[in-house]
């Protein structure tokens, strides 16, 4: 019977935890706990959390020499013993997991910043007839904003997408808001008091970005600037 | 075996529903599969009348419901096919009178013994359609190329989401090609643009439908009506066949590819 493997999916790889024990002790009952599970672990990346583990250049090297035996490329080493960090620097493995993992057991702190109107409300779908969004913030939408449907924001509108149904940004009097969209031909835009209708599309669509100028409705390329 | 149970659906009314549900039942039925048909428009039955049954009904959706017979003494039997039944609404009751749990449970004890159950929705977005929709594997929307319908689609969709159905597919309904080549009503492609789900059908406009609703033949019977061939296309794309949709394909023809692009670099001139 092996000893059971604790491990998490990360980015494109794997972050296992290796058992606390003497070295000796759990280096080949890691190994065997792997072997038993070679088809999983073939051409894998691995990553291994250490914790205080402290292991000299030399035996961190051979462990990476027995993983690549099996296939197995040991990619970074996490822990918090310095003698660790230090053998992993020199053998060139990553000293953190994988960026494109946000490990889930950390917690987000909430926003920190002192700009006022930074909350945003992102909605990574199409928003159909009959949907409706409120929100005192910003609003982000990736998807269409189809006929029929609502988005009613306190700061700015964004959306990469079509907008078709009704948008008001700025709906708490914010005359500075602005809509932006890679298709802007809403129904109805609103910004702060101001209510337009889109005029008539000529050609093909384009990127807008509609704002407030002296009360009146501009829309202009959205580009970057 | 157990059967795959599909909502026929589309917020407005008006687009075909009832004549969509006993099409399609009938098509299926036709190529050998054991078909029920069930009318959940309470208080507004039609089905039985399309599909010509009316003069047999005895028990209704809602004498099962509350008792009053047996499942098998409300299915009437078709007239001219062995293995399609149609399960009638009740006229003189309102929707409340079925809850979504009973179209379960009647979807449930149907399945075993059938491949097809095909539930007629209401028009509206209330009880009526939540109650159709509770047992659908497949939800199938049925619109009609203007904007009015297509809007009530969308909607319908994003119901159907919300219940995490899985997505809807689209019948579109009385399409007139004519009006389409002369660019006078919206394409396929403009309704597609829309409501982005899989187009199962189009059906053109076609007078022996409400000949034949009025007759209570549904026209998927008829060899020589276009609106039937489509029905009968669309069955066969439910049983999994890969049929291009020929309808799609005469609008998006060369010729009219060709038109459109000359059109469209005139105005950009």
């Amino acid at each position: 019977m092996s000893i059971p493997l604790t491990m998490k999916g990360i980015g494109d790889g794997l972050l296992v935890t290796v058992p606390e024990g003497t070295w000796s002790v759990v280096r080949p009952s890691l190994l065997q706990a792997i072997d038993e599970r070679s088809n999983f672990f073939r051409g894998a990346y691995v990553a291994l959390q250490m914790a205080d583990r402290s292991l000299s250049a030399a035996e961190l090297s051979r462990l990476r020499d027995e993983l690549g035996e099996r296939e197995i490329a040991l990619t970074a080493i996490l822990t918090t013993s310095e003698q660790t960090r230090v053998a992993g620097a020199d053998l060139g493995l990553a000293l953190e997991a994988p960026r494109s993992s946000l490990d889930q057991d950390s917690e987000l702190d909430p926003i920190e910043s002192d700009l006022e109107g930074d909350e945003a409300v992102l909605l990574h779908r199409t928003l159909r007839s009959g949907h409706t969004i409120r929100h005192p913030g910003h609003v982000i939408v990736i998807g269409d904003i189809n006929p029929g449907a609502q988005v009613v924001a306190g700061g700015n509108v964004v959306v990469w997408g079509r907008v078709r149904g009704v948008v008001h940004a700025g709906a708490a009097g914010n005359t500075e808001a602005v809509v932006c969209a890679l298709d802007l031909a809403p129904t109805q835009l609103r910004i702060a008091a101001q209510i337009s209708i889109s005029p008539e599309r000529k050609g093909k669509p384009r990127p807008e970005m509609a704002m407030l100028k002296d009360g009146q409705f501009v829309a202009e390329s959205w580009k970057h600037n | 075996m157990s059967a795959t149970v599909v909502t026929v659906t589309s917020g407005k009314g008006g687009v075909g529903k009832t004549t969509a549900t006993a099409n399609l039942g009938t098509a299926l039925a036709e190529i050998g599969q054991r078909v029920v048909c069930i009318d959940a428009d309470i208080g507004l039955r039609n089905l039985d009348v399309v599909m010509g049954l009316e003069n047999r009904i005895v028990y209704d959706l809602v004498d099962v419901i509350e008792g009053r017979c047996k499942l098998r003494q409300a299915m009437i039997k078709d007239k001219r096919l062995s293995d399609l039944y149609m399960i009638p609404a009740a006229q003189t009751r309102d929707k409340t009178a079925v809850s979504p749990e009973d179209m379960v449970r009647i979807a449930d004890d149907l399945r075993p013994k059938h491949d097809w159950v095909l539930i007629d929705s209401p028009a509206g977005i209330e009880r009526g359609f939540r109650n159709a929709l509770a047992p659908a594997d497949i939800v199938l929307i049925v619109t009609n190329p203007e904007v009015s319908a297509v809007r009530d689609a969308d909607r319908i969709i994003g119901m159907t989401e919300a219940e995490e159905k899985d997505e809807p597919k689209l019948i579109l309904n009385r399409v007139k090609p004519e009006m389409v080549r002369r660019g006078e009503m919206l394409r396929a492609e403009d309704v597609l643009d829309i409501l982005a789900i899989e187009l199962i059908g189009v059906v053109p406009e076609d007078e022996s439908v409400l000949k034949a609703s009025n007759q209570g033949v549904p026209v998927a019977l008829n060899g020589r009506s276009k609106a039937g061939r489509a029905y009968r296309a669309i069955a066969l794309r439910l049983m999994g066949d890969e049929l291009p949709i020929e309808e799609l394909e005469a609008e998006g023809g060369l010729f009219n590819r060709l038109t459109r692009m000359v059109k469209a670099g005139g105005q950009a001139a």
